[in-house]
C-alpha cells in the first residue's frame, strides 16, 4: 500500500535495516525531532477558521484601547471580544501577525501596543541611569578608599584632647553593647 | 445634618494639625516647653477627632445616607454592612480620609513613647507628622469632602459641601453601589496593608528631618526608628502580596502581577524602603553614607505620597486628566515642595553627615551592600521611567503609548537577578575586610551545592536558559542562608554545649535582626521559585466547548459536564456557573467551577477562576463566554501555572521573617541602664 504513494519506500527501508545501529539510533531521532516540530508548530486550521489559542496570541501583545492598562486576551468587555473576533477575521484572511498590529495602531493609535513604537527612547534612560550610578558608585569606592583616612586621622588627633574618661566610658560601653 | 457636622469636625481637625505645626516652631525658637507640649497634645487629638469623623462617615455608608455623593458612588442597599464599612476606603475622598486616619494614629503612637533623651528632637517629628497630615485632611476639606451632599437646583442635581441658594437636598433611592472587583475579602484587608505600609514610612522620615534640623547627625534617629522601619516594610510588603493574591483570584488573567503603573506606584516606596533598610545597618556598623541614608528616606516618603495619589485617581492615563483634577498639581506641589526642602536639609548639613571611617576592601559587607542598593535604585529607575514615560511621550509628541510588561520585565530581570547574587555572596562577607581568599574559603561549598542542584533541575525539569540561571541563583542563595544557619548554630553548639536545636532557637533569638533578615532572603527565594515557574512555564488555551466535549491542557483533561445560571436577588448578583470534570492522565481529580458574577447594581462582570493548587502547579479555569439562549456551548480559557504555590508559601515564611526581625527586644533598656549606672560609678570614683 505504502509503496503507491512512496515509491522508494522499500529501498529506504532495506537501507534503515542495514545501517550500523548508531546510524538507525540517529535515524529515528532525526525523524521524531522532524515529528515532533511539525507537531508542535500551531497549524491554521483547515477549515480556515483560527483558534481561539491563535487569536490569544496576538491579542496578548495589544492593550484594550479603551481600558487602561488591559490586555487585549484578558479583557471582558463586549467591544474587546468584538476586537478579538476582528483579529480572527484578520487571521482568517491571511493576515500575518504584523498587519494585525499594524491595522490597530492605524486605527487606535500606538498605545494599543505593549511597548512604545521607538524602542531607543525607552530603554536608554535607565541603562543610563544604572552606568551613572555605576559610575558614583566606582569613584566613591576610590575616594573613600583615600582622603578620608588622613580626615578620620585628623577627626581622632582633634576629638582625643576634649574628650574626658566620662564620655569615653559611655562610648565604650556603647560600643561593646553593638 | 450628620454629614455637616463630619464636616465641621473634620475641619476642626485640619485647624488642629495647623496649631499643632505652628505651635511646635514656636515653642521650640522661643524655648517654650509648655508651647511645644501643648503641640503634642494638639496632635495627640487628632486621632480621637479624626476617629469621630470617620465614624460618623461609616455610619452614613451603613445606613445608606445616599443623599452624601460618596456613599452613593461607593455603596448600594443590596451590599452587606461589612461591605459598606469596607467602601470607606472604595474611593477616593474616603480612602484619603483613611490615610489620614492611619497616620494620626502612628503620629499619637509615636508622641505617646518616652521622649526624655530625645527631647530636642519632639517637636520637629510633630512639625513634619502634623505638615503630613495637614496636607491630606486639607485634601479632604477643600477638595475632596467626603460629606459632600446632593443637592437639587433648577438646572441640576450637584454635590455641594453647603447648600447652594434655592436648592433641595436630593436623595437617590440607591446608590451606584462599590466596584465588584472591590468586593473580595482580599481588597478589605489589601487596600488598609498597604496604607499602613505607606503611613507608617513617614515616621522614621520624620525623626530623619528632626535629625537633620537639630543637627543631630549620629545614627540616633536610625536606631529610634528601626523598628517603625521595619514594621512599615512588613505592611507594604504584605500588602503588595494581598494585591497580588486578590488579582490572581478576581480579575481573572492567570497571573498575580501585571507591571499596571498602579501596582509600581505601590512598589516604588517598597524598593526605596528595601535599600534603606539595608544601607543603614552600613551607618550603624561602620559610620558611613549618612547622606545617601537620608536621602533614601526622603524618596521613600515623597514616592509614598506619589503612590498614594497614583493610586487613587486616573491621572496616568492622560496628561488632560491630571490638568484637570484639583488635586494633581496640589500632590506634585507637595512632593515638590518636601523633597526639594528635604535636599536642601542634607546639603544645609553635608559637613556634618562626613563618614567617620573608610571602605577597606571591595569585597568587604558594606560594598556589597551599595551594589545592592544599586541594584534597587536601577529597578526604582526602571519602574519610575515606565510610569511617566506615556505622560512625557504624550506632553512632547503628542503621541500616546503604552509600557508594558515586556519593558519592566527585560529591564529589571538581570538587576534582580544581580540582587539573587549579592544575596548569596553579601551574608558571607565581613564587614570592613574580606578579600577573595576569605570569602572564596566560604563560598565554595555553597556553590558547589548549588552546581550539583542545577545540574539536577537540568536533567530533570528544564533546559530553558533563564530557568536555569534564575535556579542556579534559588539554590545558591537558599544554601548559602542555610550554611550561615549552621555555621551559627555549630559554633554555639560547641561553645555552649546546647544541642543543635536550643542552638538553632537562642542564634535566632539573640540576633533577631540578621536571622530573621535571613529568613526573609530564604522566602524571597521561595517567591522567586514562584515567580520564575510561572513567568517561565505558563501554558494557556483556549476553546468552546460544548457539554460533554473537553479540552486538554499539558497533561491535563477537563470535561465540561454542566452550567446554571441563576439570580440572587437580595445580594443583586446574577450567576454563571459551570462544573467541569478535571483529568490528570486519565485520573479523575475532582471538579472545578469557574463563574462568571454579573453585579446588577454597578453593571460588572467578575469572572472567578476556578482554582486546582498543588505545589507543582494551578491549574486556573475561567469561564470566558456562555450564553443561555445560544447552542454555541460554552468558552473557556485555561491556564497552568507551574509552582506558582511557592510565591504564596514564601510570602508565608516572609511574614515569620520580618516579625522575627522586628520583633521587640526586652535587653534593650537594661542594657542602657547599666551603662549609665557604669558611668555613674566611674565618675564617683573620680
Amino acid at each position: 500500500m505504502s509503496m503507491i504513494f512512496f515509491p522508494k519506500s522499500k529501498k529506504i527501508i532495506t537501507n534503515y535495516c542495514k545501517a550500523s545501529l548508531w546510524d538507525q539510533l540517529l535515524l529515528t531521532m532525526l525523524c521524531i525531532f522532524t515529528l515532533a516540530i511539525t507537531i508542535a508548530t500551531p497549524v491554521f486550521a483547515q477549515d480556515g477558521t483560527p483558534t481561539d489559542d491563535e487569536v490569544n496570541r496576538i491579542a496578548k501583545q495589544l492593550y484594550c484601547p479603551v481600558c487602561e492598562s488591559t490586555p487585549l486576551d484578558v479583557c471582558p468587555t463586549e467591544a474587546c471580544r468584538q476586537w478579538r473576533d476582528l483579529i480572527r477575521e484578520m487571521l482568517a484572511r491571511g493576515k500575518s501577525e504584523a498587519e494585525i498590529k499594524q491595522y490597530f495602531v492605524e486605527h487606535y493609535g500606538p498605545q494599543v501596543l505593549n511597548e512604545p513604537p521607538n524602542r531607543l527612547v525607552i530603554y536608554i534612560v535607565p541603562i543610563a541611569a544604572f552606568l551613572l550610578g555605576a559610575f558614583i558608585l566606582f569613584r566613591g569606592f576610590q575616594v573613600w578608599r583615600k582622603p578620608i583616612t588622613t580626615e578620620s586621622g585628623s577627626v581622632k588627633k582633634e576629638a582625643k584632647p576634649v574628650q574626658d574618661p566620662y564620655i569615653a566610658k559611655l562610648e565604650e560601653e556603647l560600643k561593646r553593647r553593638n | 445634618m450628620l454629614a455637616n457636622f463630619g464636616y465641621g469636625i473634620l475641619f476642626i481637625t485640619f485647624l488642629v494639625t495647623l496649631y499643632s505645626v505652628f505651635a511646635a516652631i514656636y515653642g521650640e525658637s522661643k524655648k517654650m516647653p509648655a508651647m511645644v507640649e501643648s503641640a503634642r497634645r494638639a496632635m495627640l487629638l487628632t486621632w480621637p477627632l479624626l476617629t469621630l469623623t470617620a465614624g460618623i462617615l461609616i455610619y452614613l455608608l451603613v445606613n445608606n445616607h445616599f443623599e452624601v455623593q460618596f456613599v452613593y458612588e461607593v455603596t448600594s442597599r443590596s451590599m452587606p454592612t461589612y461591605l459598606k464599612v469596607t467602601a470607606w476606603w472604595g474611593g477616593q475622598a474616603g480612602s484619603l480620609l483613611f490615610w489620614s486616619w492611619l497616620m494620626s494614629a502612628f503620629a499619637s503612637l509615636v508622641t505617646l513613647r518616652k521622649w526624655d533623651r530625645d527631647r530636642e528632637l519632639l517637636p520637629w517629628v510633630i512639625l513634619v507628622a502634623c505638615i503630613t497630615m495637614a496636607f491630606f485632611i486639607g485634601m479632604n476639606v477643600f477638595f475632596e469632602n467626603p460629606f459632600a451632599q446632593l443637592y437639587q437646583t433648577s438646572t441640576a442635581i450637584e454635590a455641594h459641601t453647603f447648600q447652594p441658594a434655592n436648592s433641595i437636598l436630593f436623595t437617590p433611592q440607591d446608590g451606584r453601589g462599590l466596584n465588584p472587583l472591590l468586593r473580595h475579602p482580599g481588597m478589605v484587608i489589601h487596600p488598609p496593608m498597604l496604607y499602613l505600609g505607606f503611613v507608617s514610612f513617614v515616621i522614621p522620615y520624620a525623626f530623619a528631618m528632626a535629625a537633620l534640623i537639630t543637627g543631630r547627625t549620629d545614627d540616633r534617629w536610625i536606631r529610634l526608628t528601626r523598628r517603625w522601619t521595619l514594621w512599615a516594610w512588613l505592611f507594604l510588603s504584605f500588602g503588595l502580596v494581598l494585591g497580588g493574591r486578590w488579582a490572581y483570584d478576581v480579575l481573572g488573567w492567570g497571573g498575580y502581577w501585571g507591571w499596571d503603573p498602579v501596582e509600581i506606584a505601590a512598589f516604588m516606596p517598597w524598593l526605596t524602603g528595601t535599600a534603606f533598610l539595608h544601607s543603614v545597618m552600613i551607618q550603624e556598623k561602620r559610620g558611613m553614607l549618612k547622606h545617601w541614608n537620608m536621602l533614601l528616606i526622603i524618596l521613600t516618603y515623597d514616592l509614598v505620597i506619589f503612590g498614594t495619589f497614583l493610586t487613587r485617581s486616573g491621572v496616568l492615563s492622560s496628561v488632560h486628566a491630571f490638568a484637570q483634577s484639583a488635586i494633581g498639581p496640589l500632590f506634585m506641589g507637595f512632593v515638590a515642595l518636601t523633597l526639594v526642602s528635604s535636599v536642601g536639609l542634607i546639603i544645609y548639613r553635608w559637613d556634618s553627615l562626613r563618614s567617620e571611617t573608610e571602605m577597606t576592601s571591595l569585597l568587604s559587607r558594606e560594598a556589597l551592600f551599595l551594589l545592592n542598593n544599586l541594584m534597587f535604585i536601577s529597578i526604582l529607575v526602571v519602574c519610575f521611567w515606565g510610569v511617566i514615560f506615556p505622560l512625557i511621550s504624550e506632553l512632547f509628541t503628542g503621541q500616546k503609548v503604552t509600557v508594558g510588561p515586556p519593558f519592566y520585565e527585560r529591564a529589571t530581570g538581570p538587576l534582580f537577578a544581580t540582587l539573587m547574587l549579592l544575596m548569596g555572596i553579601a551574608p558571607l562577607s565581613a564587614w570592613g575586610h574580606s578579600t577573595v581568599k576569605t570569602l572564596g574559603q566560604t563560598i565554595w561549598k555553597p556553590t558547589a551545592g548549588a552546581v550539583i542542584v542545577t545540574a539536577i533541575i537540568f536533567a530533570t525539569y528544564t533546559r530553558n536558559v533563564y530557568a536555569i540561571i534564575g535556579f542556579f541563583l534559588v539554590a545558591f542563595v537558599i544554601l548559602v542562608t542555610l550554611y550561615e544557619y549552621w555555621r551559627g548554630a555549630n559554633a554555639r553548639q560547641k561553645s555552649q554545649n546546647e544541642n543543635i536545636f536550643t542552638s538553632f532557637w537562642n542564634l535566632t533569638g539573640r540576633n533577631r535582626r540578621r536571622y530573621g533578615g535571613y529568613i526573609i532572603h530564604l522566602s524571597m527565594m521561595l517567591m522567586a521559585i514562584g515567580i520564575l515557574g510561572i513567568e517561565l512555564f505558563q501554558v494557556e488555551t483556549q476553546g468552546t466547548v460544548q457539554q460533554g466535549e473537553s479540552l486538554s491542557l499539558a497533561n491535563y483533561e477537563l470535561r465540561y459536564k454542566e452550567i446554571a445560571q441563576w439570580d440572587d436577588l437580595p445580594s443583586g448578583v446574577n450567576y454563571r456557573r459551570a462544573v467541569l470534570d478535571v483529568y490528570q492522565d486519565d485520573q479523575y481529580l475532582g471538579q472545578l467551577v469557574p463563574r462568571i458574577d454579573y453585579y446588577y447594581d454597578s453593571q460588572q462582570n467578575m469572572t472567578i477562576p476556578g482554582q486546582r493548587s498543588t505545589m507543582k502547579d494551578d491549574l486556573y479555569v475561567l469561564l470566558v463566554d456562555w450564553e443561555p439562549a445560544s447552542a454555541a456551548g460554552a468558552t473557556f480559557k485555561i491556564y497552568v501555572n507551574p509552582l506558582v504555590n511557592w510565591l504564596w508559601l514564601g510570602s508565608l515564611l516572609f511574614l515569620a521573617g520580618i516579625i522575627i526581625a522586628a520583633w521587640p527586644e526586652r535587653e534593650l533598656e537594661p542594657v542602657i541602664v547599666r551603662a549609665n549606672r557604669h558611668v555613674q560609678q566611674t565618675s564617683a570614683a573620680d
